[in-house]
């Protein structure tokens, strides 16, 4: 029996031949495909499995993974989440927004930063941690502007900057949401929630301080004066400049009217004057004479038409097409197609505080692995020069003069001298106008760049730059200056 | 045999020694393995480490003792492998158990169940001193496989789990099905050896293939119609197969005859065919083996893929090296502590691992197949070579089930599932292998002093 033994030997020996060929097939060449299936719960588990780092700013935690000892190890954890829901974004179970998404390698430890740590942890058996980030907001000036907006509108962004570095101190937009129920670790919870945020007619997943952009309105104007005294810098702020009731628009039968068809004093004032009653006729006329190649230009060096990453995107703001010179006289103070982010009108007044230099802002201020190394820290960077010092100090002392003497008084803080300037965009024939303040304090030596955005119609019909922004901007310089 | 001829064979070693290093570096895996499930769970030993493996190490130390004594040329290697894969066995069980839920795995009754396997194994030792007597019992031994196997059918005790109505239930569950098989291969060798010549005739000559007598069909078709029988009143496919396979390996060994195998294979798919058109879950299975990932399977409430699909998942998420004991999710693959507690091991220690427990697997095998082909009685061979495909054959069936190289039918996986018939079941037929092994290897007496031509007698 021997011969049919061996023969029954050869056969178990092919049957465990197959057995270990099927399953080098499935681990080593298919594997890939298994672990990458959607219905492979662990994927899910997986992205649960790492302590992922915290995001924190200035001594407050905002977001952090906790560990739940179950089968969702870590489980992240966002707090005060709807005051800084846009800058953190969440930890969803299959994808990530904001600074959550954008940091994502350093968050969960895969990043080539972290290569030498995990090759540590492999070897010590240790757990794989994410490094932390640190955030450049400051809480007081976040919660400043937070509370300060609720109370001006419902929907609006505040942007706060460091003029010097371009640090981000505060980013608000409203409405917000709570992060915290994108983040829990269950796929159809999550859906279901952050359906009804997309369908929510008000946008609260919108970033509006960066995500979109909008007719600055007056607080262009900036822009426009900047662009003159680049031009000439004979011209002053006690330089004359027409100022008719209403300006004849080439080419058309209507004329451009001051706001509210309002006189702006005798007809012919200085430009300091023009700025502070925020008189739209002598800007259009400033726009028109220098023509749509400067203004573009001038535009240009604040940074506008250039999208960014702060890591988070920035859509590119905008003054639009070259069009007639009816167009351009609109465009000049902040209408027609010009289209800002509030980040790029808080760049515009940081460049007016920094002696015409526009820093490039940004969110993230250090990486810190999880036992207390910085890896990486933020150099303040020059993103463009948009004007000489002279010109920036002849702009300085005008938005100056508009807070103390000008429509934007609601912006002052007792024993500081603060820039700024109003704008009260319109935005269609009927609906209300958005409400702008842009301003710096102090203006000897600003440590705040300040950008309030209150949206159309959140804030009544007679929403105004002057009543509704400026006090905005007040209290998160004044969170920021802690005075 | 003469005188000459017996001097010349050399003293096969005893490897006694050898024996026992091995066993105490199964133990050592073993309680390496269980240290691992707590560092990898909670960065902590297990507390009952050392109490469970010295333990087992304490049993598997009388084991050793009563075969040392009672089988001392018994084959070296059988008994330590056994003890790996079912301390690994064990080890997953435990893991498994230590889930974030409930989910049926149960360490301590499988270790309960073990410790009674190896004095299973050791009263077997002592009781068969001659596995031969077992020759005298093969019709006993064939009556008693088929009572076991229509005992789950039985009202009142017969109990139906997971769609297959092969438990039985008295005071605790019992899997009878374990026992026949082993009751019914040594009435297979004892049948064989009996009619093995007669089986052997050949009637006529077709194409290249000798075709046995008609008339000789008989015991094939009675195996079949046994095979079919479990197929359709306990709808488990996967003892039919592990019979009916078991048979007509055994029927070859005998013969020689590869028209047998032919017979057999045809009589097995046309018989499986049929159920498949008639058993909507003998098709569901086919359907899903030739396209596990269809979504529509995978989501089929009844007779889908979901379980074998999230066997495969977990063997893809272990990859080469696994994720390491107590870090990867096997426990969420249903049934990972019986049927499907390969692919379990395969998500936590990987190809690696599971290569390491097929070649485990293989070794046994082949250790069982070498003691056939030394044993000197054709019914020691019979059994020996039986016993030894049965278990390849069991091995096969499962594991190749779960890892989709063949339609899945459920089984038991020897050594390593949980459930005690199973357990002590495969341990008596390892007690036989052993058994059969030192008579194998015993050397045959030797002369005292050279005494011509007398002939020396071997019982």
């Amino acid at each position: 029996m021997n011969g049919t033994l061996k023969r029954v030997a050869v056969a178990c020996m092919v049957m465990f031949g197959l057995l270990m060929v099927n399953v080098n097939y499935l681990q080593a060449v298919k594997a890939e495909e298994f672990r990458e299936d959607n219905r492979n719960f662990r994927r899910f588990f997986e992205r649960y499995e790492n302590q992922r780092g915290r995001i924190i700013a200035g001594n407050e935690v905002l977001a952090e993974s906790v560990d739940t000892d179950g089968e969702i190890r870590f489980e992240r954890r966002y707090r005060n989440g709807r005051l800084y829901a846009h800058v953190l974004g969440f930890f969803a179970p299959e994808s990530e927004r904001g600074i959550e998404a954008t940091e994502n390698k350093l968050l969960d430890g895969t990043s080539a930063d972290l290569i030498v740590r995990r090759a540590v942890d492999l070897i010590t058996n240790k757990p794989t941690r994410g490094a932390d980030i640190e955030l450049t907001i400051d809480p007081r000036a976040q919660r400043a502007a937070y509370e300060a907006l609720r109370r001006a509108g419902r929907k609006g962004a505040v942007v706060a900057l460091d003029p010097k570095t371009g640090a981000i101190k505060a980013m608000v937009s409203l409405p917000t949401y709570d992060p915290n129920q994108l983040a829990v670790p269950n796929k159809g919870k999550v859906a279901q929630a952050y359906n009804k945020l997309d369908a929510d007619p008000d946008q609260p997943l919108l970033n509006r301080a960066i995500e979109t952009t909008y007719a600055p309105g007056s607080t262009f104007k900036v822009v426009t004066t900047a662009a003159l005294l680049e031009e000439d810098d004979t011209v002053g702020p006690q330089t004359l400049v027409d100022a008719p009731q209403v300006l004849d628009l080439p080419g058309t039968t209507v004329g451009l009217p001051n706001y509210a068809g309002a006189a702006c004093g005798s007809g012919r004032v200085t430009l300091q004057f023009a700025l502070e009653k925020s008189c739209n006729t002598p800007f259009a006329k400033i726009g028109m004479e220098l023509g749509y190649e400067k203004m573009k230009e001038q535009a240009a060096r604040f940074g506008i038409g250039e999208p960014l990453q702060i890591p988070l995107n920035v859509a590119a703001s905008s003054i639009g097409k070259k069009e007639d010179q009816a167009a351009l006289a609109q465009a000049s103070i902040g209408q027609r197609s010009v289209q800002m982010t509030p980040l790029q009108m808080a760049m515009v007044a940081a460049a007016v505080a920094n002696d015409g230099t526009v820093m490039k802002p940004y969110l993230v201020d250090k990486v810190v692995s999880p036992d207390g190394d910085t890896l990486d820290e933020t150099e303040p960077d020059e993103l463009s020069e948009a004007m000489s010092s002279d010109a920036a100090r002849k702009l300085r002392q005008m938005m100056v003069s508009v807070v103390s003497q000008g429509t934007a008084t609601a912006a002052q803080i007792p024993g500081i001298s603060v820039g700024g300037k109003t704008g009260t965009a319109e935005t269609s024939d009927n609906a209300p106008p958005h409400a702008w303040f842009i301003g710096f304090a102090p203006a000897e030596n600003p440590k705040v760049a300040v950008c309030v955005f209150v949206q159309s119609g959140a804030a009544g019909d007679r929403a105004t730059g002057g009543a509704t922004a400026a006090p905005v901007a007040r209290e998160v310089m004044r969170a920021v200056l802690q005075r | 045999m003469s005188a000459d001829a017996a001097s010349a064979v050399p003293m096969t070693p005893k490897r006694r020694g050898a024996q026992l290093f091995m066993l105490a570096f199964a133990i050592g895996i073993i309680m390496a393995a269980y240290a691992s499930v707590g560092l990898g769970m909670n960065g902590q030993v297990p507390a009952g480490m050392l109490t469970y493996g010295l333990g087992l190490g304490g049993l598997m130390l009388v084991a050793y003792l009563v075969l040392a004594k009672f089988a001392p040329w018994a084959d070296p290697l059988i008994l330590p492998l056994v003890t790996l894969v079912n301390g690994i066995g064990l080890v997953m069980i435990y893991r498994i158990e230590n889930a974030p839920y409930e989910n049926g795995a149960s360490a301590t009754q499988q270790i309960t169940w073990t410790a009674l396997g190896i004095v299973m194994f050791t009263v077997t030792l002592l009781v068969l001193r001659d596995h031969r007597v077992l020759q005298r019992f093969t019709y006993t031994a064939g009556a008693l496989g088929v009572v076991l196997l229509l005992l789950p059918l039985l009202p009142f005790i017969g109990v139906e789990l997971n769609g297959a109505r092969i438990w039985i239930n008295v005071g605790f569950s019992v899997q009878p099905g374990e026992f026949a098989k082993l009751a019914l291969v040594v009435f297979f060798a004892g049948y064989l050896v009996a009619k093995r010549n007669v089986l052997a005739l050949v009637g006529r000559r077709l194409l290249f293939i000798d075709l046995p007598r008609a008339r000789d069909l008989g015991p094939v078709l009675v195996v079949w119609g046994i095979s079919v029988g479990i197929l359709v009143l306990q709808k488990d496919l996967g003892t039919s197969l592990l019979l009916f396979g078991g048979f007509i390996s055994m029927l070859y060994i005998a013969t020689g005859r590869t028209a047998w195998v032919l017979i057999g294979l045809l009589l097995f798919v046309g018989g499986a065919f049929v159920a498949g058109q008639i058993f909507s879950h003998v098709g569901d299975r086919f359907e899903v083996w030739l396209d596990p990932g269809n979504n529509e399977f995978y989501t089929r409430a009844a007779g889908g893929s979901y379980q074998l699909m999230e066997g495969l998942f977990g063997l893809g998420s272990g990859g080469i090296l696994g994720t390491g004991l107590g870090q990867g999710h096997p426990y969420r693959i249903p049934l990972a502590f019986s049927d499907f507690i390969f692919p379990a091991v395969g998500e936590e220690l990987g190809l690696t691992g599971l290569m390491a427990l097929l070649m485990c697997y293989a070794l046994i095998v082949e250790r069982g197949l070498r003691t056939a082909l030394a044993a000197r009685d054709p019914f020691s061979k019979l059994l020996a070579g039986g016993l030894s495909f049965i278990l390849a054959w069991q091995v096969f069936i499962i594991i190749g089930g779960v890892t989709n190289l063949i339609p899945l039918t459920g089984l038991v996986t020897p050594f390593m599932s949980q459930g005690g018939s199973a357990l002590l079941a495969n341990w008596i037929l390892i007690a036989l292998l052993v058994r059969m092994s030192d008579a194998a290897r015993r050397p045959p007496p030797q002369a005292i002093q050279d005494e011509g031509l007398t002939q020396v007698m071997q019982r």
